[in-house]
């Protein structure tokens, strides 16, 4: 029977200067490279495979598949580029895990390029988070000075140059072929796909882009084996993942867990909703994600089962909210999140997130009839499918959910001639909630 | 989201500069654009660096990049506009971020960023006045910045100041503006937002090994797996895998979105199908 919590990627967070060259090689770091070379490129590809990893960044493509769509006969350059654009409302996993231990994903980029044959490699970074861009820059430079980067890596005739590349603030660049843009120098802007980035993707040559957690989670699996890492999880979600719970728990933070388990464990492990409070509704994946409500609490979080309870893994995010919290006001905040957002290249994001905001700002302030909900479900139906990319797909998930479990919430804004909670007693300093905020 | 609360005409997107950039400025924007196979794949980095030496974007920083890309002005005007780290206006000497997504605001960020807005007597995108011997701030609120499990989270020039209180947030800029060590609760001393940019840029500050690996949210998991004796299992020890989707149909029949699924079966189908009748599926 396997643990409750596997630590596998924050193993060693807890380390004295984790981030450091030197700390991650006494964790027996950078092994996965001399066993990676001893493969064929195609055998590591086979055992990406064989593990099941599945896309860490929301979507859950295969990852060793991914690779293998990456024409080997195509003579142009082959890149990697990973996405550490984290921004997904809720989302906070790359971001501590670049910060502790900036050479798991080195390791990662290393072992990832060798197997599609790639020479260069970047990292797109989100340009907010300056500490972690400090952090990976210092492990490049480090990694550099080691021979784990440049030629003739470790004696294996493989080169490989890495570039730490940080954006400047668009949401919209998690999306692979808008930050592709965003690494080109132009405004992220999707591209119309195919071709798909692995037959044109950066300079129009054969590219992977896998998100940061997917990356990191390689060296394990040749380092451990296949099967150790498919052993872990549920059938066809298989491996480990970081769980980031936040909001109103009484200890909020990172938990790395065989996919699978569910938020019941989880919310427990994390010391129960706040005291005095009950759980309310919760994203499973970040905003993007339909939300979920108690009935759910025991829903396996793995792919296969979130999607059957109507909503989606995404990024593990796990954002809990109590009584105390306005359904509405949460999803006209993460609607002006989205309009604020939307790139503008396809009007029905554009103009659609746009409406959606005003609609729901009438709401919101007591205004309008009940017909707008019908108007909200008609906007949303204009935009789901419609849009250029998921940008303008996931605006509406918070929208069609909440009314679809809190309708009467909405009813209640238009009773009661405004929205009927206190905002003050739903924050972490709230004369009537436990001290959240002041957790050791 | 550009109110406009302080006193005074709104600003111009651009103004006048009074110097021009400098060479070494020149030297070092070659120097990004020259570590990619693609020049103009350093116009980001590039951009950041023209803040951090101009304090903003000015019409100077455009040309250079322009030039040095041999792209036209207006194509690096656009990529400035479309970036929210991109300013127009000059910065102050911190740039104080209060996040108001959904989850923070609900934690308390709206509050904290209501008390800021009257205490510094500005509005959402502006700054202090300059005063002698006082550090200026410019205030904004911003969207999430991937430490939820830290919220309420201010950032100031994009270091995490986690675990905000109204009344802590008050301590942070007040310090900064009277010139007082403030630090990252998960980083170092606070630099000013031109350093910062400096770093973005691709240049850095030899800060990297200031603070601590992590911050007690990160481990909270990790402790609780330490206390009872939790590991993931030793190699050799779990069962077999099992088999995996062969085809890329069968891979995107598990996928999570069926955005992924149709857009695979689109590239399957060499174009055939309708990309739009394919989504409706």
């Amino acid at each position: 029977m396997t643990d409750v919590l596997t630590p596998v990627l924050t193993d060693n967070w807890d380390q004295d200067r984790a981030w450091t060259l030197a700390a991650y090689e006494r964790q027996g770091g950078y092994a996965s490279l001399d066993k990676a070379f001893a493969m064929t490129p195609d055998d590591v590809i086979a055992a990406v495979k064989e593990s099941g990893l599945r896309g860490r960044g929301g979507a859950g493509f295969p990852t060793g598949m991914k690779w293998g769509f990456i024409p080997q006969d195509n003579p142009k350059p082959k890149y990697l580029v990973v996405n550490a654009d984290e921004s997904e409302p809720g989302t906070c996993k790359d971001i501590p895990l670049m910060l502790a231990t900036p050479h798991t994903l080195v390791e990662g980029v290393i072992v990832s390029s060798y197997a599609i044959r790639a020479n260069r490699a970047f990292i797109y970074v989100r340009g907010e988070v300056l500490h972690v861009v400090r952090r990976l820059q210092k492990a490049v430079e480090e990694a550099y000075a080691a021979g784990h980067l440049g030629t003739n890596i470790h004696g294996s005739g493989y080169d490989l140059d890495l570039v730490v590349h940080a954006g400047a603030g668009a949401y919209i660049c998690g999306e692979e072929t808008a930050l592709l843009e965003g690494l080109e120098g132009r405004r992220g802007q999707p591209r119309l796909r195919p071709p798909f980035p692995a037959v044109a993707g950066l300079y129009a040559s054969p590219t992977v882009i896998n998100n940061v957690e997917s990356i990191a989670s390689v060296p394990s699996i040749i380092d451990r084996g296949a099967a150790w890492f498919a052993g872990m999880g549920t059938e066809k979600s298989q491996g480990y993942g970081i769980f980031s719970l936040s909001g109103h728990v009484t200890t909020p933070g990172q938990f790395e867990a065989p996919l699978g388990i569910t938020l019941r464990e989880l919310i427990e492990l994390a010391g129960g909703i706040r005291e005095g409070h009950e759980l309310k509704f919760w994203t499973p994946g970040g905003s993007s994600t339909p939300l979920l409500t108690p009935e759910h609490l025991d829903v396996p979080l793995d792919f296969e089962a979130v999607g059957a309870a109507g909503s989606m893994l995404g990024t593990r995010a796990l954002q809990i909210f109590d009584e105390t919290t306005c359904v509405v006001r949460a999803v006209l905040r993460w609607t002006e999140f989205y309009k604020h957002e939307s790139c503008g290249k396809c009007t029905p994001c554009r103009e659609g997130t746009w409406w959606l905001v005003q609609t729901l700002a009438r709401l919101e302030k007591g205004q309008g009839s009940e017909a707008d909900l019908d108007l909200l479900l008609d906007q949303c139906d204009n935009i789901l499918g419609r849009s250029f990319c998921a940008l303008g797909d996931g605006a509406t998930s918070p929208i069609s959910s909440s009314i679809k479990y809190f309708r009467d919430e909405y009813l209640a804004h238009l009773t009661h001639g405004g929205c009927p909670f206190d905002p003050a007693a739903s924050t972490v300093f709230s004369p009537t909630s436990s001290p959240v905020g002041a957790r050791a | 989201m550009t109110e406009h609360v302080g006193p005074g005409p709104v600003r111009p997107h651009f103004t006048e500069n009074d110097r021009p950039l400098p060479p070494e400025a020149w030297a070092e924007l070659r120097e990004i654009a020259a570590r990619y196979p693609e020049p103009r794949s350093g116009l980001l980095p590039m951009l950041h660096l023209v803040q951090s030496v101009e304090g903003r974007v000015t019409p100077e920083g455009i040309e250079a990049c322009a030039e040095i890309l041999d792209i036209s002005a207006a194509d690096v005007n656009g990529v400035a506009t479309f970036y929210t780290m991109y300013k127009r206006k000059p910065v102050g000497d911190y740039h104080v971020g209060v996040c108001t997504n959904t989850l923070c605001a609900v934690m308390g960020g709206d509050l904290i960023f209501e008390r800021l807005k009257s205490h510094l007597g500005v509005g959402n995108d502006e700054t202090t006045p300059v005063e002698e011997g006082r550090a200026s701030i410019t205030l904004e609120h911003v969207e999430c910045n991937a430490a939820c499990d830290y919220a309420p989270v201010m950032m100031v020039n994009w270091e995490f100041m986690d675990n905000q209180t109204p009344e802590s947030a008050v301590q942070v800029v007040d310090d900064l503006r009277n010139g007082r060590e403030v630090h990252s609760t998960r980083g170092p001393r606070l630099c000013t937002w031109r350093e910062a940019e400096r770093v973005l840029a691709g240049f850095p500050d030899g800060l990297a090994d200031e603070g601590p690996a992590a911050g007690p949210a990160s481990l909270a998991g990790l402790r609780i797996a330490r206390e009872r004796g939790w590991t993931a299992p030793e190699p050799d020890g779990g069962p077999q895998a099992v088999e995996q989707p062969a085809t890329k149909e069968g891979a995107v029949d598990e996928a999570d979105t069926s955005r992924a699924a149709s857009e695979t079966l689109v590239q399957e189908t060499q174009g055939d199908v309708d990309p739009a009748e394919e989504k409706q599926k």
